[in-house]
């Protein structure tokens, strides 16, 4: 619901920073620059159609084809754009990374919070925190023990800054047990923690 | 700039607590200053360098102290206000007291909607032959400029990889300086994590950063 539509009896309790956002709304109103149902609108795509379900489809069907997962990981704009209709806002050079038991990949923007939006939504807190950007690409095995991730010893873990306009997506390693699901599936089993590789996908045990 | 946000391998900021069940937003105004910010895009009367570097600039008191929505809301304000789309005073009187200023490229209406969910392309034709190329061994500079750049300190003047090469790009630190977009091949660089953090780091950690080539020198 948004603000505008309060009921007036709550202004009281309306913060100082509410009142200026609303006051800014205002003036952009009264001036002709935007239409508050605009607003309303890129509000409920955010809440309910752009988010980490579209990546997650992205996945579970890298999982399932192979030709879909080698082009995804040569171009994944190009795959991800050819994929769905839901899913043809994708931008440009969004780049998909593969884990293996050899490698573990975890994307930080030590920056700002730059992040694949298209694809995954709008970013966490956690991973916008102050705490994830100055710790990430100095001690990630710490950083996945926040998330009770333990990696082994010997899995080599690569961090990338997104510190331009390239846009990293973790394809995470397939759990093992899900032999013959469908896409639908296995979509369920990718987090949007694990795309960020914060996290590991989920075991078949827990959505059963 | 060497601002507060150029946080890589900072101490000091505690664990990472991921939120259970995390709401998009967790007060209604901050999807009306996500909206408004990317409705406000659509103007094209700024840059996301630009945005990015006005938030840098806040001071880092209250960078560090404040939400990453309401920095978000100071810096559309700001920006409208210096750019002329709306007045200081209409800022304190919480209401339009004169006409729009005229956009080439708005107002934002319901039928914009599809501009907003899709991210900007980059991408510009390059000037010049791309100076390295995948598998170069690659210094990064030891450069401190006062203005936005996308260099983070903590791979200054340190020795990686390049990995991947992306194409010509608009190059941040002379858009948002208002030098215009002077586009540059940008380029992954890959580094091994003791030469960023020293010895005692985590021999099996490797960190990349995407950098512009006007970032790197031959080794």
């Amino acid at each position: 619901m948004a603000e505008h539509d309060h009921d007036h009896d709550e202004s009281s309790h309306l913060s100082e920073v509410e009142l200026r956002v609303r006051a800014l709304e205002s003036i952009l109103v009264e001036k002709g620059y935007i239409e508050s149902a605009a607003l309303d609108r890129i509000v409920e795509l955010y809440e309910t159609k752009i988010g980490p379900h579209i990546g997650a489809q992205v996945i579970a069907k890298a999982w399932s084809d192979s030709r879909f997962r080698q082009a995804l990981l040569e171009d994944a704009s190009k795959a991800v754009a050819t994929f769905a209709p839901q899913v043809g806002n994708v931008g440009d050079h969004l780049i998909a990374v593969e884990n293996t038991p050899q490698v573990h990949n975890m994307i930080v923007c030590t920056l700002c919070s730059c992040y694949p939006t298209d694809v995954l939504g709008l970013p966490p807190t956690w991973y916008k925190s102050f705490a994830y950007r100055s710790r990430a690409v100095k001690e990630p095995r710490a950083v996945l023990a926040d998330f009770g991730v333990a990696l082994p010893i010997e899995t080599e873990i690569r961090v990338w800054d997104s510190t331009a306009e390239t846009r990293y997506l973790v394809v995470p390693m397939r759990p093992a047990g899900t032999e013959g699901w469908s896409e639908s599936q296995l979509a369920k089993l990718v987090t949007r923690d694990s795309m960020i590789g914060a996290g590991m996908a989920k075991n078949p045990s827990e959505v059963a | 700039m060497d601002g507060v946000h150029d946080m890589g391998g900072m101490d000091g900021f505690g664990k990472v607590e991921p939120e259970r069940n995390e709401p998009v937003f967790h007060h209604p105004w901050e999807g009306r200053v996500l909206a408004m910010s990317r409705a406000i895009g659509v103007f094209r009367a700024w840059t996301i360098d630009t945005s990015r570097y006005a938030i840098e600039l806040m001071a880092p008191s209250f960078y560090l102290t404040r939400s990453y929505y309401e920095k978000w809301f100071v810096r559309n304000q700001n920006l409208l206000v210096e750019r002329g789309l709306i007045d200081a005073d209409e800022v304190a009187a919480g209401r339009a007291l004169r006409p729009a200023k005229n956009l080439t490229r708005g107002p934002f209406a319901l039928a914009d909607i599809e501009k907003v969910t899709k991210r900007g392309s980059y991408s510009r034709p390059a000037t010049a032959p791309a100076q390295f190329k995948i598998g170069d061994r690659v210094r990064t500079k030891n450069i401190h400029p006062k203005t936005h750049t996308r260099l983070p300190r903590y791979a200054r003047g340190r020795v990686g990889v390049v990995e991947r090469l992306h194409g010509a790009h608009i190059f941040p630190d002379s858009v948002a300086a208002g030098k215009g977009e002077d586009p540059q091949w940008l380029y992954t660089v890959r580094f091994d994590a003791q030469e960023l953090w020293g010895a005692d780091t985590d021999a099996k950690l490797k960190v990349s950063i995407e950098a512009f080539e006007p970032y790197l020198e031959h080794v």
